[in-house]
């Protein structure tokens, strides 16, 4: 009878834990047998390359959102890369216990912040803010750039934080006893042995960039065009999907939508792999 | 104060160590400065917004715009999604930390796709919802929809703060039950579990966090409809939806700084509670 329940149970624990495969193939099936089809209709050139997009008259071209997610995406993680390392050092390297105390749920809330409030928060005061440095609307890459640089500094600090303390100490104090600063010993020796990890956090951030939806709706623009510098406005992938999606007709329009979702899908599951790389070469 | 005059002289002889240590500093503050400053701007713009006439009432209508019933549409969207990925999750995690051998194929892909759903992106939960619930099923904008959409996105969080835990728990405890004569699985759920408990329930919140501030994944799910559900299949607007509702239409900035306010409490409270909670796991130890 034991013997029975064990087994089952056994089984129970199995299946749940196949649900995870489950669920990634049943939303790969889905987005793929809706997306995929659509990318051909359209044609697979005229698609991904097409700079058009007015889905009224039949053109259906996001080389501008991608165009435009890369573009914030990289502005992010121009902005907030430097600060989220030289963050995490701190946190790692210099500040004292009670200060960490304090410092690490602060990271945690800024990570626990919901995107739709930084959306408002960079609609209320990052707009502004660009709109009076830099001319123009406020809504512009840079406005995005600046707030998803906010929104990626928990994940870098964090996953870099752990990279450097997982250091062995002996690194530190070998370049502390050939006479370097506290600071070059942490700069020149700890953080390039962390590197593979900073890496990863650096990987995670722009994955997390790429995908973040309500916080650039509000603030980006949403002009479906290529753009024509940092102030101008930009549709990312995320946004195309948001805000089209509530009045697509069906058919080819919300098709295309759907292979927009499988485009950005598919950048998700290259910068996955990549991170998985990484990881290997760290074990 | 002697410290600090033979660091200026170590900064003298090395300029880069002292720009290094300014720019260590630098960056925490301005992160700690951002986020203060976020937090203080909703609250002063927010608070007072707080006492808007009908801003609680139970029924909601376009002049009061009222957030109750969102906010009880979260709490209900919230204990639907956690009744499904929280067994799930704590489950998957027993059969990877407890019953898996090592170099076996199957965890091998178990922990790949945890990780590709820990990295999709909440506007492709939406999506995928939409197509699955709302489309191909035939349910519509749904409470149902919403939930489980949700409980799938949580689900990589849930496994991966439960293994965590049950890792932490030492292997004498197991080996102490086996040798009492305990089967694995009494051991499992009478010994190993009960020990794992604070970090899973530090996950759990950390998952309730995700789905009160969750809103891409929701508009096409269970929809912007802002009412009290009367059933599965009926259409609800969580507290971060109603948020995006009232800021797309444009008219109501006040009542959005109120919601702002009302999100960023509970979340405050959510991380408050879970790092109290995380606190106990290790004060214990």
């Amino acid at each position: 009878m034991r013997k029975y329940s064990e087994k089952a149970m056994e089984l129970v624990f199995m299946a749940s834990a196949t649900v995870s495969i489950i669920a990634v193939a049943v939303i790969c099936i889905f987005l793929f047998s809706k997306g995929a089809p659509a990318i051909f209709e359209i044609g697979v050139l005229d698609f991904l390359g097409g700079t058009v997009w007015k889905p009224l008259e039949g053109q259906f071209g996001i080389f501008p959102m991608i165009v435009g997610s890369i573009y914030v995406t990289a502005g992010a993680i121009i902005l907030g890369v430097p600060v989220a390392i030289l963050c995490a050092v701190f946190m790692a390297k210099f500040c004292s216990d009670r200060l960490y105390r304090f410092l690490k749920p602060a990271i945690d809330l800024l990570a626990g912040i919901p995107s739709i409030v930084y959306g408002f928060f960079g609609l209320m005061v990052v707009v502004p803010m660009v709109r009076e440095f830099f001319g123009g609307s406020g809504k512009s890459i840079l406005t995005a750039s600046i707030l998803l640089a906010i929104m990626i500094l928990p994940t870098i600090i964090g996953v870099t934080e752990s990279a450097i303390r997982a250091v062995p100490e002996s690194y530190y104090e070998g370049a502390l006893a050939l006479g370097a600063t506290h600071e070059r010993s942490v700069f020149f020796t700890t953080l390039p042995a962390a590197k593979s990890g900073v890496l990863a956090g650096v990987v995670l951030g722009i994955g997390r960039a790429i995908g973040e939806t309500m916080a650039v709706v509000m603030i980006a623009g949403n002009q479906a065009t290529l753009p024509n510098g940092l102030t101008s406005g930009i549709r990312t992938m995320t946004a195309n999907i948001v805000l089209e999606m509530g009045y697509a007709s069906d058919g080819i329009h919300r098709n295309a939508l759907i292979a927009t979702a499988v485009v950005l899908f598919v950048f998700i599951l290259i910068i996955n792999l990549s991170l998985s790389l990484l990881k290997r070469r760290d074990d | 104060m002697q410290q600090l005059t033979t660091r200026m002289k170590e900064f003298k002889r090395s300029p880069i160590s002292g720009l290094l240590f300014a720019l260590v500093h630098l960056a925490a503050a301005v992160t700690v400065f951002v986020l203060l400053f976020l937090i203080f701007y909703i609250l002063y713009h927010g608070i007072p917004n707080l006492t808007l006439p009908g801003l609680f009432a139970w029924e909601y209508d376009s002049k009061n715009v009222s957030m109750m019933p969102a906010i009880i549409n979260t709490v209900i969207m919230t204990v639907l999604s956690l009744a499904m990925a929280v067994p799930l999750g704590i489950f998957s995690a027993i059969y990877l930390v407890e019953y898996s051998r090592k170099g076996n194929k199957l965890v091998k892909v178990i922990r790949i796709t945890a990780e590709t759903l820990s990295g999709i992106p909440s506007i492709v939960y939406g999506l995928f919802g939409y197509i699955l619930f709302v489309i191909t099923l035939g349910w519509g904008y749904t409470l149902l929809s919403g939930a489980i959409t949700l409980a799938i996105m949580i689900l990589p969080l849930i496994i991966r703060t439960t293994e965590e835990a049950l890792i932490a728990v030492p292997d004498s405890f197991r080996e102490g039950s086996f040798g009492l004569g305990a089967g694995k699985l009494r051991t499992v759920f009478k010994i190993v579990l009960p020990s794992a408990v604070p970090g899973i329930l530090a996950g759990v919140i950390l998952a309730i966090g995700r789905i009160v501030g969750e809103s891409a994944a929701l508009i096409f799910t269970a929809g912007t409809n802002p009412a009290v559900p009367d059933s599965l299949f009926a259409s609800t607007r969580t507290l971060s939806v109603h948020m995006y509702a009232l800021l797309s239409e444009g008219l109501y900035t006040p009542q959005a700084y109120a919601t702002a306010v009302v999100l960023l409490v509970v979340v405050i409270g959510i991380n408050a509670l879970s790092g109290a909670v995380a606190k106990k796991l290790s004060s214990k130890r």
